[in-house]
């Protein structure tokens, strides 16, 4: 379908993960390269999150296994999953920032945490980091003080506070208007080429997504349905990626949550 | 808020808490009054310390001069043996007499020390040979009307004598 | 009937499991905040702030609790020991009801209403903004830099807090039975002494605090870190945090008032 992907830095092998007895993800495979954006889409509730959180080292596979750098994540003890930890970066659906902590402290929280650097470094490199996403000038305000996509700028100073080679992205355009996802879209192509590092960002804002990723993966009903760069997707013909690129109500994924024959349902043996 | 405020602010709490703590000790509790510095050991046999209790005072004079360290029984001598610890700047002679007493009618029940007439002191160690142990109600109520009750007697045998 | 009945059974079954779970689970939360203490003492900026919140915060509250308390307990000592004609043992009833029970007891209510619904609140909205997990990810573990710092702060907080409490109920009752009523100053004072001892009152009542401190603070930490992520979860865990917190003192007072009275 695509040409192969080589110097993969994250690789997903045959991965299975479910909460109790409901199977999310059913043996999905993943790559991605080294210095590339690579978009996981696909709609509500497809578990697209949660692959974030396995690669983070958050939840545990029932099978199959995550690769960071060529290292099984869930095989790490709680130190090796520290470590790796360092070497990523994510921003939360919400930006998740430190409401008791000013902007300034935010940004500086990983560097304070992880690192012995002295206070004037510290400050240097936040400025630094604050002036990439523009908000410089923000650096005393409180979150509460901030607005959605000033407050997702925040976050994404601080998760590339420590130069990640991994930055994840988790909805990074949700709830913002079309400006701020410009912005965000921007940055993260831009933060992702000055850094050299690899960007996995989980989304399904398709078309916003479409004119900044190197490569898409669909993911739906737990598989992974189709991939390629974003020129071959848009003209593919598979019944799924067209009425999710084109944004149609009822397809492959139906509108209708498993239920009943509806004609059953209203006169059958559920009426008294 | 700022890192100073915040340190200011905790400091004052600690200390104000230091000082409740101190103030309990000193002004609400005992720790002024037991601490009365060096003391010295001695003890005596009661054949009853009612309800006296270890840490109760020990007063000469009405004044504090020791506590009651413990408080045994002597199970060859039947009684029981009390310990004090008496204040190093008091001194009591050997024929000092302890008693056991209670503050007011109902209050709280205290060693009441003696002095005697004798020229040798009392060292660490030694025992105190003259005591009183504690007044029982029941025994002394018991007594009263026994002596009342042998007075109605005789009070009637006089009248007796008198008519005859 | 017989349906009922064993519903009702299933019901009872159910929720001492729960409950034995959830003990479980927060004596295993409570080891590993002890484990991860080492940073909240390498760092012990983090534990002065919070004690800022939970102690600086709940001053003014105790403070005034106290007083008012004191207040009540002169009044009504006053009234009763004066028809034995001891007014002057209202100093002794003050400062034993304070120092061995009231002042623990009724500070650990007031420290959970006022310090525990909000350490809860704020590790359960972390929660459900997704801080924690945005600490976890950046390599910080929670228990160590949010929780445990919280914990030490409750610990240190609850002792002071107490003493301060009973302090001012002692100077309430002071300002009633002597000020106001009349009741001799020096006899006051004199009586008090004599009657409250050191270790068997005032350290058993230190020692009280210090417990019922673990206690609440530990219970309002997990309650907060076991919260659904949703304002109701949030909302629930706040109102158990003073409910368990509060039955926790009340049960505790009385297993440590016995060993403490043999």
């Amino acid at each position: 379908m695509s040409t192969p992907l080589k110097n993969n830095i994250v690789e997903i092998e045959n991965l299975s993960f479910g909460y109790s007895n409901r199977l999310l993800h059913q043996d999905i495979s993943m790559r991605f390269p080294a210095g590339k954006v690579v978009a996981i889409m696909g709609g509500s509730g497809s578990g697209k999150t949660t692959l974030l959180r396995l690669i983070g080292g958050q939840l545990k596979p029932q099978s199959g296994c995550v690769k960071v750098d060529g290292k099984v994540v869930h095989e790490q003890d709680g130190d090796g999953i520290y470590l790796m930890r360092r070497k990523m970066g994510m921003l939360f659906q919400f930006g998740a920032l430190f409401t008791d902590l000013s902007v300034f402290d935010n940004v500086a929280f990983p560097m304070r945490e992880n690192t012995n650097l002295p206070e004037v470094i510290i400050r240097d490199l936040v400025l630094l980091k604050l002036n990439a996403v523009g908000l410089r000038g923000a650096r005393d305000l409180m979150p509460a003080e901030l607005s959605g996509g000033m407050a997702r700028r925040v976050a994404l100073a601080r998760a590339v506070a420590l130069d990640p080679q991994i930055i994840m992205y988790d909805e990074p355009f949700a709830g913002l208007d079309p400006i701020s996802m410009g912005i965000i879209a921007n940055l993260i192509r831009r933060l992702n080429d000055a850094l050299g590092a690899t960007s996995i960002v989980v989304t399904h804002d398709v078309h916003e997504a479409f004119l900044f990723v190197d490569y898409v993966y669909f993911v739906s009903a737990g598989k992974v349905v189709a991939e390629g760069s974003p020129q071959e997707l848009s003209q593919s013909a598979m019944p799924f990626v067209h009425q999710f690129v084109h944004g149609e109500a009822d397809g492959p994924v139906p509108f209708h949550y498993a239920a009943p024959d509806y004609a059953q349902d209203m006169l059958g043996a559920g009426r008294v | 808020m700022e890192r100073a405020k915040l340190d200011l602010w905790v400091g004052v709490f600690v200390a104000l808490g230091f000082a409740a703590l101190l103030g309990l000790a000193m002004k609400v509790g005992n720790l002024s009054a037991s601490n009365i510095g060096d003391t010295y050991t001695v003890s005596a046999y009661f054949d009853n310390v009612g309800s006296l209790k270890p840490r109760a005072p020990v007063k000469s004079a009405g004044v504090v001069v020791g506590r009651v360290e413990s408080i045994g029984f002597d199970d060859e001598k039947k009684e029981a043996i009390v310990t004090l610890h008496l204040d190093m700047r008091y001194h009591f002679d050997t024929e000092t007499n302890a008693s056991i007493l209670t503050s007011g009618l109902l209050g709280e029940q205290y060693v009441g020390l003696e002095a005697g007439g004798e020229e040798k002191m009392l060292k660490n160690g030694d025992k105190i040979k003259l005591t009183q142990g504690a007044v029982v109600l029941e025994k002394l109520i018991s007594q009263f009307l026994y002596s009342k009750a042998s007075d109605g007697a005789d009070n009637k045998q006089d009248k007796k004598a008198d008519k005859e | 009937m017989f349906k009922t009945l064993a519903g009702v059974l299933q019901h009872i079954g159910h929720q001492v499991v729960d409950g034995v779970l959830r003990l479980g689970y927060a004596t295993r939360f409570f080891l590993y905040a002890l484990k991860m203490s080492g940073e909240s003492f390498r760092r012990f900026p983090l534990v002065i702030r919070e004690i800022y919140f939970t102690g600086v915060l709940s001053l003014i509250i105790i403070l005034v609790s106290a007083l008012f308390v004191g207040m009540v307990l002169g009044l009504q000592g006053y009234n009763t020991l004066q028809r034995y004609g001891s007014s002057e043992a209202v100093g002794v009833l003050v400062a034993l009801a304070l120092v061995r029970e009231l002042g623990p007891v009724v500070t650990a209510l007031l420290f959970a209403g006022r310090a525990g619904t909000a350490i809860t609140a704020e590790i359960g909205l972390m929660k459900a903004t997704e801080q924690l997990s945005a600490m976890e990810m950046m390599a910080v573990n929670p228990i160590s830099r949010v929780v445990a710092p919280r914990f030490w702060a409750g610990v240190i907080s609850m002792p002071f807090l107490a003493a301060l409490f009973s302090m001012m109920g002692v100077f309430g009752g002071y300002l009633v039975a002597v000020q106001l009523i009349g009741v001799d100053n020096g006899a006051f004072w004199s009586q008090m002494q004599s009657s409250v001892d050191w270790s068997d009152d005032i350290m058993n009542g230190v020692i009280k605090s210090c417990v019922f401190g673990v206690a609440c603070t530990i219970i309002a930490l997990f309650e907060g870190y076991d919260a659904p992520p949703t304002a109701e979860g949030v909302s629930r865990a706040t109102t158990r945090t003073v409910v368990i917190s509060s039955l926790a003192v009340l049960g505790l007072d009385f297993v440590l008032t016995a060993f403490m009275l043999h």
